[in-house]
């Protein structure tokens, strides 16, 4: 596969999201804005990236059987750092997405990368898969993000986009929401898978 | 009196008014994986139920008498993931020496549920609402028991709706996710309740 293709494979072909169906936690609950929603997928993306490299480095001296403790405490130590960096200068975002942050370390998405790719390619290949997996989350996110902040607030990043008179939506912004958001993006994509 | 109040209403909130699945989003990937029949979501359920308390009880024991004494609570993502990967383990062995019946109705769940993010969620949770031993456990089972009640529902429905008459690209998850909506929707109306 070329190196292009390696990058843009998880933007649609092989989203994270909406064909693997990875990672649904933090997506259906940090979308209700899309600044929530960038936040979340750039943390994500630089967790992803850093554990790939990382995981591609030491794959040779893992023994198979405790791999998987393995990749989980280099993916915690990612998650930390992330975790004190935004504390320490996105203090708003990082209240606003307050438990998953830590949730990080058990988003299949990371584990699943670290497993089926870094294990098996060269430093610079992982850090090309990472990056892609890691924007086509942010992608999917920030569509989701914005079908619900449309909807239910009637914004999209804070700014208002209707007259007054618009009446917002509020349950797109509530859990059902983003349940019912999510199940029609992904019939749609079933839709176009078929044709 | 004041202490079986408390409980109670902790039990509400944690099963029915802040439910992990529905309001949370916490555990989605086996709510939605593994609801499709209704004698595995049980067994997952139980064994749900089973390790977040276990869960709840040693990652506080480990934050009250490890993390803080020696000034090392930046550690708590990789200490939490680390006790509840060994606790599954360890959980699973014991299972199969002494119940070799409940290991086999069981078995195939207790790996899963190391990445299921309601167990590390309901153990950070207990830290940060700054909960006592006790309240620390029951919240654990509690938030268990929310969780087992909404993934029961869901098999129900999701044996009922087999046979429902659906446009293709709608069946599978997208239909699961827009019912779990639904739910979440009925379940919004607990928040109403007062005290």
């Amino acid at each position: 596969m070329t190196l292009l293709k390696e990058f843009t494979k998880g933007f649609i072909k092989e989203n994270p999201v909406f064909v693997m169906a990875l990672g649904l936690c933090p997506t259906l609950a940090v979308t209700s804005s899309v600044v929530n929603a960038i936040g979340m997928g750039l943390a994500a993306t630089f967790v992803l990236v850093f554990s790939n490299i990382f995981i591609s480095l030491i794959k040779d001296f893992i023994p198979s059987k405790i791999r998987i403790p393995a990749y989980i405490v280099v993916i915690a130590s990612f998650v930390t750092i992330v975790d004190m960096v935004m504390n320490a200068y996105l203090p708003a975002i990082h209240k606003s997405l307050g438990l998953f942050i830590p949730l990080i370390v058990v988003n299949c998405i990371i584990l699943g990368r670290a497993e089926a790719f870094a294990s098996k390619n060269n430093v610079f290949r992982s850090i090309l898969d990472g990056l892609g997996m890691g924007l086509g989350f942010t992608l999917a996110l920030v569509v989701i993000g914005g079908i619900r902040e449309i909807l239910g607030a009637g914004q999209f990043l804070g700014y208002n986009l209707f007259p007054e008179t618009f009446q917002p939506m509020l349950v797109a912004i509530l859990a059902p929401g983003a349940f019912i958001v999510m199940g029609l993006l992904m019939g749609l994509m079933n839709l176009k898978k078929k044709k | 009196m004041e202490f079986v109040g408390k409980i109670l209403f902790m039990a509400v909130m944690a099963i029915f008014v802040q439910n992990f699945v529905l309001m949370r989003f916490l555990g989605l990937c086996p709510y939605i994986g593994v609801s499709k029949k209704l004698d595995s979501a049980l067994g997952m359920g139980m064994a749900v139920i089973f390790v977040m308390t276990m869960a709840s009880t040693f990652t506080w024991l480990i934050h009250t008498y490890l993390l803080v004494p020696l000034h090392i609570e930046f550690l708590q993502t990789i200490a939490f993931i680390l006790t509840i990967a060994s606790l599954v383990q360890l959980v699973e062995m014991v299972i199969q020496k002494t119940a070799p019946a409940l290991y086999k109705s069981l078995g195939v769940f207790l790996p899963l549920i190391t990445t299921n993010c309601a167990v590390l969620g309901v153990a950070i949770l207990n830290i940060q609402s700054e909960y006592n031993f006790i309240f620390a456990i029951l919240n654990g089972l509690f938030a268990g028991i929310g969780f087992t009640l909404v993934l029961i529902l869901m098999a129900g429905i999701r044996e009922r709706l087999e046979r429902a008459e659906l446009p293709i690209s709608m069946k599978g998850m997208p239909i699961s996710m827009i019912v779990a909506g639904s739910m979440a929707l009925a379940f919004l109306g607990f928040s109403g309740l007062k005290f």
